[in-house]
């Protein structure tokens, strides 16, 4: 079967500085992958080589057995609308309210983009005081929530979350967790999620890719995450400064 | 050889600031020539154009007005002094209705506006740029282009020539006011002779330059903004330079059009 997403030998530098050397992965329609790696690897920029918002210096990339690696004009507003991205930053519009944001993308009346927006943000734990405030009116964790709101609020065939729950208390996380988790168990969206967060990489995954020095260098179903057999893996899911896997800082 | 090795740095110094220049003006015509064509093609977003109109045209008419009146006033009184060595004062209404017409309403307008409005609109596209803001539309079914650039573009081109003939009433206003409660003129007799100076090529000629301005007021914000990178000081630069870049394509755009009209 065709993957719904298929990148291979993706590189892209920025300058003279090289950030992704090699990345291929493949996610199934209707499959939740989670990417996790260190950061600044390079996995917001994956995401958005794959929009077509940066343009990479070599590689391919597919959907649905289609390469969209050069689109521009038409064909690449038509390729971009079957995604909902939630921005690591939010990227919320911070001159409309917080319901224009949500039904931004939703077509209708006032009065239906409206209705449509205050139950997007129910689904996200936000009640519907919050409608008319203006986004930065809003507390951080409540702009990702509004963010992740507007992401989801056209059943986009595909959903891109760009660390969805840092900036969360550990309950309302879990929130978000369940809700990413239930979009793929149950309007067969496909997903590809980064997080820092094990918990909640287990919690959204079928499967696990881990980037690290440009490259995907492991990637499995969910299970096999603490038997790996990767140490650079293991690192990093233990969470040990001890490892393969160097920080750049200089020892005390 | 030896001496030469200088030279050579000299000459690639000076090719690289030449291609670069040649880069920027592509870059900039790619930019206007994308914005237009998109303009050809619907969806137009009629309320964001009136929105902007509103921005640019309303909010800036006091700050038009003030400038046109001062300049108007100023422009009477210096040909009333320099008439009088020549026992021409009383051209002072002639000359004050051709130079604010055709030169000053529009120029002095254009440039208020690029002050205001060109900074704004790249200080808030800087901001949403930055922001990812820019890069959201376009994962959310809108381009940016016709979201933002085209609404901008066609307002500042519809609003500017309002402002412009606004800008040149007062400055006339401007010159009657100083001429009759400070230097004597009669009233009545300097509006006759203003009237019978005041030509419709040169009211026209005065609408054009303005569309033209707003053109490069709403081009010349837009796209910095777009391009802008590197966070808030990324911003400030492409503030900066969308003021000034609009202040010297608006005065040089004036000189072509002066000379195109006026000397033909
Ligand atoms: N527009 C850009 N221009 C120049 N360099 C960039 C740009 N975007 C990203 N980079 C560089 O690419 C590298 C990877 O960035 P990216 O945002 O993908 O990291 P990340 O893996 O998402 O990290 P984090 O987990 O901290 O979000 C960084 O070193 C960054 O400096
Ligand atoms: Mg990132």
């Amino acid at each position: 079967m065709t993957p719904k997403l298929r990148l291979s030998g993706v590189a892209k530098s920025f300058g003279a500085k090289p950030v992704l050397r090699d990345v291929s992965f493949d996610v199934a329609a209707g499959e939740s992958l989670v990417i996790i790696g260190g950061s600044g690897t390079g996995k917001s920029v994956t995401l958005k080589c794959i929009l077509g918002l940066l343009r990479p210096d070599a590689g391919r990339i597919e959907v649905d057995g289609a390469d969209v690696t050069a689109l521009r004009g038409a064909a690449l507003a038509r390729h971009l609308a079957r995604f909902g991205m939630l921005f690591q930053g939010g990227a919320l519009f911070d001159s409309l309210p917080v319901w224009a944001n949500v039904a931004f993308a939703v077509p209708g009346s006032a009065r239906s983009r409206r209705a449509a927006a205050l139950e997007t943000l129910a689904r996200v734990g936000l009640g519907s005081e919050v409608a008319d405030l203006r986004p930065a009116e809003l507390s951080g964790g409540m702009q990702k929530r509004v963010a992740l709101a507007r992401a989801i609020a056209v059943a986009p065939e595909i959903l891109f979350f760009d660390e969805p729950t840092t900036g969360l208390d550990p309950i309302m996380a879990d929130v978000i967790n369940s809700l990413i988790r239930k979009l793929v168990t149950e309007q067969a969206i496909t997903a590809v999620t980064i997080t820092h967060d094990m918990a909640s990489a287990r919690k959204i995954a079928d499967r696990v890719a881990m980037l690290y020095d440009g490259a995907i260098i492991w990637h499995g179903p969910r299970e096999a995450i603490d038997r790996s057999g990767n140490p650079f893996v293991e690192q990093f899911v233990a969470g040990r400064a001890e490892g393969p896997i160097t920080m750049a800082v200089r020892r005390g | 050889m030896a001496v030469l090795i200088p030279l050579v740095h000299a000459l690639v110094a000076i090719g690289g600031a030449v291609i670069s220049v040649f880069a920027s003006i592509g870059r900039l015509v790619r930019f206007a020539a994308t914005a237009l064509v998109r303009l050809a093609t619907p969806p137009w977003y009629p309320a964001r154009i009136l929105e902007q109109m509103l921005v640019i045209g309303w909010f800036s008419l006091p700050v038009v007005g003030l400038t046109a009146i001062f300049t108007g006033s100023a422009l009477a009184q210096q040909i009333f002094i320099g008439g009088s060595r020549f026992n021409a004062a009383s051209t002072v209404p002639a000359v004050t209705v051709i130079g604010v017409v055709r030169e000053l309403g529009p120029v002095l307008g254009g440039l208020m506006v690029a002050g205001r409005v060109a900074s704004a609109m790249a200080a808030e596209l800087g901001t949403m740029r930055v922001t990812e803001q820019i890069d959201a539309l376009a994962t959310l079914r809108t381009d940016p282009f016709r979201w933002l650039v085209a609404p901008r573009l066609v307002a500042a081109v519809l609003t500017l020539p309002f402002l412009v003939l606004v800008s040149n009433a007062l400055g006339v206003m401007g010159g009657w006011l100083l001429a009759t409660f400070r230097l004597g003129f009669n009233s009545a007799a300097y509006l006759a002779t203003t009237a019978r100076y005041l030509h419709v090529d040169d009211v026209v000629s005065s609408l054009v330059k303005a569309a033209v301005f707003g053109f490069i007021i709403a081009l010349m914000g837009c796209y910095h903004g777009y391009h802008s990178s590197g966070g808030a000081a990324g911003v400030g630069r492409a503030t900066t330079n969308a003021v000034v870049s609009a202040f010297i394509l608006i005065l040089l755009a004036n000189l072509v059009i002066t000379v195109i009209v006026f000397a033909s």
